[in-house]
């Protein structure tokens, strides 16, 4: 087969000048910072809220993606009902829209006086501008994950396998909890880590409505944008080599669970 | 067997079906999340827009800063679409038409990006382009400065759509496997003219998803180019960079029109997308099932 040496070069020349060499160059700046400084950057209270803030919002939101990716996968493809294409074709719209224009339009939303932050606020709660916000945010970037890693398997399942449930006695809901939702787990998860990876990192959509209070709610790529904007790049470098870690830390776990439930529940 | 139900006998259901009570309730909790989740936010768009009347949402948009936002945003994307599309077949060719080692190494090299922040991949650029960096020092020096400039913008573009057009192909091109480009290079074709007559027509569809997939996101990428832009109106900035400073100086008329013109554009990929999948389902099959 010819264009190995085309294709390999394209590809590795490419993959070196735009993805390898900017994240060497972040990795060496923290290798020259040292890694006691880098540690001391991290360890700050206001590094550490934005952190923690950015992993416990991210993976809430990708619990309810899960959930709600699951319930919807299920009902596109196994229901008919008016609007269905419409429905079908709306849960890509977090991927096609500007993540600056999410973020203004929820903020737009559910600020006090938005449709559906008065309505929040005439039952005494505050949306927009805090923690909650953030998580609707992150739950719309995530949003088409869960749904579209599901439902290719949602379509394969073979309905012998809940035939023969259903003959041997089980009831449907027995079915859909022990027979259905096992299959669905492997491809579920992998959606659930993909939402999980797009909301540790999301910054357009957040930034809007998150209100930016230290401590509360500031999220971790936020402070990498104020630490460039002083042109403080070690504590930049900082941050960004310790959202990597994490993420890959996690996204490392995920796979291993992955790996336990494939072999656990069989094929997919 | 002595009570009503012998002479009312309930409605036939498949054993393979839930009841209509959770059918509904299902179907109503699918439908009333997309309407709070995606429909809210995308009516909110246009009626802020529109708010002034549709004289004041179009004019915002005939200013200056506004050309200059729109024109920069369409030759980012001019050159960093192409740019992923050679890259996205020529991996694809490298992976699937060659056996070798590392390959699955490589694969999860190209699907990095995707799971890193837009803001570290503009830090990242910052880092290794900028001013103050080695290699950004001599750019700058000999006229070519790459941060706070288009070439950075680009690159920052290019970064965080780069696995879009690769992913797409390599399962078309597994599934399509290596027989008829063998078939064709055998009879005599050369290496270009076996890609031209026999590869490309067998994953054009497929190509063109992941180039249409790969615009949406590059037309409306944030914060990676927040990072790299330096925000210079007029200069650097892009429509999404726009929508921020209009926004933040509470010029909210001018920020939603602007947004709405870029949510008409994703609502047209969208519309693309779906036309796509709906004609081209046996080619884009393979996408869903790896």
């Amino acid at each position: 087969m010819p264009g190995l040496g085309l294709s390999g070069g394209i590809t590795l020349a490419m993959l070196s000048v735009v993805v390898l060499l900017p994240i060497g160059a972040l990795l060496l700046q923290g290798v020259n910072f040292g890694l006691s400084n880098v540690l001391a950057v991290v360890a700050r209270e206001r590094v550490q809220a934005a952190l923690l803030l950015s992993f416990k919002l991210s993976l809430l939101a990708a619990i309810f993606n899960l959930v709600f990716g699951v319930v919807l996968a299920w009902v596109l493809v196994r229901y008919r009902f008016p609007g269905k294409r419409l429905l079908d074709a709306a849960v890509d719209l977090p991927f096609a829209l500007p993540t600056a224009v999410a973020g203004i339009a929820l903020t737009a939303l559910y600020a006090p006086n938005g449709a559906f932050g008065g309505l929040a606020q005439s039952l005494g709660l505050k949306i927009a501008y805090t923690q909650a916000g953030i998580f609707i945010a992150l739950v719309f970037v995530g949003l088409p994950f869960v749904t579209r890693t599901v439902q290719p398997v949602v379509e394969e399942i073979d309905r012998e396998i809940e035939e023969a449930s259903a003959t041997l006695g089980a009831s449907r809901l027995h079915t859909l909890r022990h027979v259905i939702l096992p299959m669905l787990t492997p491809a579920a998860l992998t959606g659930f880590a993909l939402a999980l990876a797009r909301a540790v990192g999301e910054y357009g959509s957040v930034i809007f409505i998150a209100g930016n209070i230290p401590l509360r709610t500031e999220i971790a790529p936020l402070l990498i944008v104020i630490q460039l904007e002083e042109f403080n790049y070690d504590a930049a470098a900082a941050i960004g080599i310790a959202m990597l870690v994490i993420s890959f830390a996690m996204l490392l776990a995920i796979n291993l669970i992955q790996i336990v439930s494939r072999r656990k529940m069989g094929h997919v | 067997m002595s009570d009503a139900s012998v002479h009312r006998p309930r409605a036939f259901r498949s054993a393979t079906e839930e009841t209509p009570a959770l059918r509904i309730a299902l179907i109503a909790i699918a439908v009333a999340g997309l309407a709070i989740l995606v429909f809210a936010p995308l009516a909110v768009v246009f009626a802020e827009a529109l708010k002034n009347g549709w004289l004041a949402a179009v004019e915002s948009l005939g200013n200056r800063d506004a050309r200059s936002a729109i024109r920069l945003t369409l030759l980012i994307t001019a050159i960093a679409v192409p740019l992923n599309a050679v890259f996205g077949i020529a991996a694809a060719w490298l992976i699937t038409k060659f056996d070798f080692r590392g390959k699955a190494f490589l694969i999860t090299l190209i699907d990095l990006p995707f799971s890193v922040s837009p803001v570290v991949a503009g830090l990242c650029i910052v880092l290794l382009f900028g001013a103050n960096s080695l290699v950004g020092g001599f750019l700058v020096a000999h006229g070519w400065p790459i941060v706070f400039a288009i070439p950075g913008i680009v690159l920052a573009t290019v970064f965080v759509t780069f696995p879009f057009v690769a992913r797409e192909l390599i399962p078309v091109m597994i599934e399509q496997g290596r027989t008829e480009e063998e078939a064709a290079l055998t009879l005599g074709a050369s290496g270009w003219r076996t890609f031209r007559t026999v590869t490309l027509p067998n994953i054009r569809w497929a190509l063109l998803y992941g180039t249409l997939l790969c615009t949406a996101r590059a037309m409306g990428e944030f914060g990676a180019v927040a990072v790299v832009s330096g925000k210079i109106r007029g200069q650097t900035a892009t429509m999404p960079i726009t929508i921020e400073m209009l926004y933040n100086e509470y010029l909210s008329v001018a920020a939603f029109s602007m947004a709405a013109l870029l949510t008409a554009l994703a609502l047209v990929t969208l519309l693309l997308k779906t036309l796509l999948e709906l004609r081209h389902a046996d080619q884009l099959a393979a996408i869903r099932r790896h």
